[in-house]
């Protein structure tokens, strides 16, 4: 093996095969130069992001402190703007997909990683990939003209009668509104949860599985006791990058939400997320606090992603990083 | 190695194919300027028209409007990140201050925000003030309520609730509205207010005046306002509304005209002036002009001709496109007001039409 | 316990999880059957060499949002590519000891952002300064969306490949940066293209960062410095429109949009089946 005792720093080049010509060293410089400044854009672009917006959002901060986010109006011929009816509606919105999708995403990928008869993976693998390529503004589309109208006629009648005692179920029925907008967020982000989860499920090392069917477990109880109990964490990190995914969708929200910034008990009323408000308003906010409130919103929704990523990645790694103890 | 090169010479026909479909697009039409304009959803109908028919009159130019609503166009406008706005709702005081320089209004056409609602079976109804202030507030929640009965007899009501539509963006539509509501109602006055964006009591958004037509006209038990051109286009139906004199008037060229009959004896020198609620037996209480803003300081020589030149077209031949599309025309005495108004917009100093 | 009682579990929960999978895969075959209905019976050849036309006439088309999409995507990835693609030779041959494990965080972190906060971004940095709408700044904010994944993929595929090849060409001599050039990025360059039209396929569908950097424009663009329009930005102008016209063509723009984002896959796919065999 090639000793590796060059320079701690740049490329990984062998001590004894330096580049004899000038010409190459001075290449060498460059090409390091050039793409460590690549790495570095990257960084730039980053903190760019979060500098740019944290200024342009500073006069809403100024004006509006901590109240931005309990407050729940959003009145721009007042100046007063709240987030709480955003926060609420992006939450309820991805809850509601999650609620839906976790137990078929999951489901899904138990099948194919571990249950299904191996003809079947291909094709349907590749269905579900075909959905996670679909853009958000198609899903709107389908949402608008086909969703939506079927809820107004078909669903929230039903429900309405059936369970209108409950709050979440009472109201007129519009066809927009949260309940649409949860359906089709879980239609959107169930395909990441599985692509994931299966990624996750395939990391769980076979001796794991062999060592429960020696024992003369069945199938599922293979997968119930060795497979599904290790990799617990990492599928909490696929549903964690779902929930992600949920919280940032915009244009296919936007067309089915009913766009009221206001706090309802019910699934069947209007809503709207963070990412829905920054699409209508920005580029007609009228005045400068407006536009500042917008921006503050948009800070708000980064911070947010940005852990919820952060911290599915680090439970998807946790069973990815045990797997390579046990292999060596 | 031949494996390299292949890699290279294909990323270079990738890049040479999206080069030349970039500059095709622009070359073959390197000839023309493009004016950028963003603003009102209510005049876009027509102002489409216009483009579209003015590039006839004059190719060298081309007009791109996005409409985005009032809001986007005063927003836009004030960033100077296009070369004209377009809004319905008059820039307030405290807008024109912020501005960075002089804006104008150029009021272009007339037309009418009506009450549009979808009823199966289509029954014709009629609106007084308080009702619709009511409906709107929130107050007044099922179709069958017997205020809305008292006001037309004899007509079936079926035992629904109101799906109240508004805007979701920021509209000069809605001011059009909320400025008549607040002159009909003293509670909406206080509750709500005036402005291109309000916190609105009840009701779904829409986003433009196609956002809130699409969605009346496919959720039954809807109301919503919208302007005249997109109810009937869609076969949206575009209900009477009572007015000051108590009489109730459809909406319609005839009556939008007859509602800026008092205004444009006296018309303020900026144009801006609201036409709700006006005196008049045959006026139609909810009717607007509707605002080109545009720079009177233009920084651009050619940019400012083509604009100004396009605007003495629009108040003058553009003005016979109107009644297609269900627009009312500029009064004459407006028509000359605005002339001379295009005159004081100039580029360094010297007006840009006196060259004409 | 009962064996038969095990056995009865087993052959429930094989029945609901291949259940779930029907499920999942349910709505895609409903949503492209539709798309594929109503889409096919609109597009004809108008739809791909005509203009939008005024307000409420029926007829015209997407001429000018198709070519947008195309000219905002290569705009983008000369911005992205060369990044991504330098970056992730960065990320899987430096020994630096903490930028690369920076640089790798944040590029995860921007994977994840919603791409609306990127298009605040691009108007803030982009549109603001120029004072004007372009579609430069669409392809600023698009390039930004790609970087994460070319960078990713790249730096992967690039580590994959075999050191042995490196040291051969080492030993004769070639300096370092000609051999990552020559070498190693043409070995990995199934992977590459994978990741590049993954990028281009995600890129090609987003709507949000476009509403306010590229804009939308009804006729075509002039330069890259002009308001462009774009595929995914006119169907949704026309999905919230009371036109029925409208509608009919906002379904088969989303056709065509779906068929361009599936052959960039289906490019993908091919590439990588061939080449990719001798590295996994």
């Amino acid at each position: 093996m090639v000793q590796e005792g060059g320079a701690a720093e740049g490329l990984s080049l062998p001590r004894f095969a330096p580049s004899t010509r000038k010409m190459g060293r001075w290449g060498d410089h460059l090409f390091r130069l050039l793409i460590r400044a690549s790495a570095l854009a990257l960084l730039l672009i980053v903190s760019g992001m979060v500098v740019v917006m944290a200024m342009a959002a500073f006069p809403s901060i100024k004006a509006f402190g901590w109240r931005f986010l309990f407050t729940s109006t959003w009145d721009p011929v007042a100046q007063h703007f709240g987030a709480l009816p955003l926060v609420y509606g992006t939450i309820v919105s991805s809850l509601l997909a999650l609620l839906i999708a976790v137990p078929l995403g999951i489901g899904a990928a138990v099948f194919l990683s571990e249950l299904a008869p191996p003809w079947i993976r291909p094709p349907i693998s590749f269905l579900i990939e075909l959905l996670a390529a679909i853009p958000s503004v198609v899903y709107g589309l389908w949402g608008i003209f086909v969703l939506a109208p079927w809820l107004r006629t078909q669903v929230q009648p039903a429900l309405g009668s059936a369970l209108g005692f409950l709050p979440l179920f009472q109201g007129p029925p519009y066809g927009v509104g949260m309940l649409a907008a949860g359906l089709i967020l879980a239609i959107m982000v169930v395909p990441f949860i599985i692509a994931v989860s299966r990624e996750v499920l395939l990391a769980v090392p076979d001796t794991q599985r062999e060592a429960a069917l020696a024992l003369g477990a069945t199938r599922w109880e293979t997968t119930r006791l060795a497979v599904l109990r290790y990799a617990r964490s990492g599928l909490i990190g696929a549903v964690l990058l779902g929930l992600g995914r949920a919280l940032g969708e915009t244009m296919a929200v936007t067309m089915v939400i009913g766009n009221r910034a206001e706090i309802s008990a019910s699934l069947f009323a209007p809503g709207y997320t963070m990412a829905s408000l920054i699409a209508n308003e920005f580029t007609e906010a009228t005045s400068n606090l407006y536009l500042s409130a917008l921006v503050e919103v948009g800070l708000l929704l980064f911070g947010v992603t940005v852990i919820v990523n952060a911290l599915a990645r680090l439970l998807v790694w946790s069973v990815g990083g045990a797997v390579k103890e046990v292999r060596e | 190695m031949k494996g390299v090169q292949g890699l290279y010479k294909r990323l270079g026909v990738i890049v040479a194919v999206l080069v030349l479909a970039v500059g095709h697009a622009g070359g073959s039409v390197s000839a023309q300027m493009l004016m950028n304009g963003a603003g009102a959803t209510f005049p876009y109908p027509i102002y489409s028209k216009w483009f579209d028919e003015y590039t006839k009159v004059d190719p060298s130019v081309r007009f791109n409007y996005q409409s985005i609503g009032s809001g986007g166009g005063i927003r836009q406008i004030m960033e100077r990140t296009v070369d004209f706005g377009a809004s319905d709702g008059p820039m307030t005081d405290e807008q024109l201050k912020q501005a960075p320089a002089e804006l104008i209004h150029i009021p272009t056409v007339l037309g009418a925000d009506v009450a549009t609602y979808n009823l199966p079976g289509n029954p014709k109804l009629r609106f007084t003030p308080d009702l619709l202030a009511d409906i709107f507030l929130g107050k007044i929640t099922k179709w069958n309520d017997p205020r809305i009965a008292e006001v037309n007899p004899g007509v079936a009501l079926p035992n629904q609730p109101i799906i109240v539509v508004h805007r979701s963006d920021g509209s000069g539509t809605t001011y059009i509205w909320v400025d008549y509501l607040s002159k009909v109602s003293k509670e909406w006055e206080q509750k709500v207010g005036r402005g291109t964006s309000v916190n609105w009591p009840v009701g779904l958004g829409g986003k433009g005046n196609e956002g809130v037509s699409g969605q009346v006209k496919s959720t039954p038990g809807a109301i919503g306002y919208v302007e005249l051109a997109y109810a009937i286009k869609n076969n949206l139906p575009a209900p009477m509304v009572r007015n000051q004199a108590g009489k109730f008037v459809q909406p319609s060229i005839q009556s939008t005209t007859a509602a800026a009959a008092g205004a444009a004896k006296n018309m303020p020198s900026d144009f801006r002036v609201s036409l709700t609620n006006p005196p008049g037996d045959d006026a139609y209480p909810i009717a607007s002009f509707t605002w080109l803003l545009v720079y009177k300081n233009q920084s651009d020589q050619a940019k400012g001709q083509a604009l100004v030149k396009f605007l003495r077209w629009a108040i003058h031949d553009g003005q016979k496109y109107t009644s297609d599309l269900l627009y009312a025309p500029l009064p004459s005495q407006v028509v000359s007001q605005i002339e001379a108004k295009l005159k004081q917009i100039t580029y360094q100093g010297k007006p840009l039409l006196a060259a004409q | 316990m009962r064996a038969g009682f095990r056995r009865g579990v087993n052959t429930v929960m094989e029945s609901l999880t291949a259940f779930a999978a029907l499920l999942v895969v349910l709505p895609l075959i409903l949503i492209l059957g539709f798309l594929v209905y109503q889409g096919a019976s609109a597009v004809n050849l108008d739809f791909f060499t005509q203009l939008p036309k005024p307000v409420g006439e029926p007829g015209g088309g997407m001429a000018n949002a198709i070519v947008g999409t195309l000219t905002l995507i290569g705009l983008a990835s000369c911005l992205g590519l060369p990044l991504g693609i330098l970056g992730g030779i960065y990320l899987a041959e430096s020994r630096d000891r903490r930028l690369p494990w920076m640089v790798r965080f944040l590029a995860d972190v921007l994977n994840g952002v919603p791409s609306i906060v990127i298009g605040i971004f691009a108007y803030t940095i982009v549109v603001l300064p120029m004072r004007r709408f372009s579609a430069l700044a669409g392809g600023f904010a698009l390039a930004v969306i790609m970087l994460p994944i070319v960078l990713r993929t790249t730096e992967e595929l690039v580590r994959l490949v075999p050191a042995s090849l490196r040291e051969a060409a080492l030993a004769l001599g070639i300096p370092e940066w000609k051999v990552i050039l020559r070498v190693v990025l043409p070995t990995a360059r199934a992977g590459i293209i994978t990741g590049v039209m993954v990028s281009v396929a995600r890129i090609a569908g987003e709507t949000a960062p476009l509403l306010f950097t590229a804009f939308g424009n009804r006729f075509w663009h002039q330069g890259l410095l002009q308001p462009i329009a774009a595929l995914p930005l006119q169907i949704f102008a026309y999905a919230i429109a009371p036109y029925d016209d409208w509608h009919r063509q906002a379904w088969a723009g989303a056709l065509v949009l779906i068929m361009m984002i599936f052959l960039s896959s289906l490019v993908a796919r091919i590439v990588t089946r061939g080449r990719y065999s001798g590295l996994r």
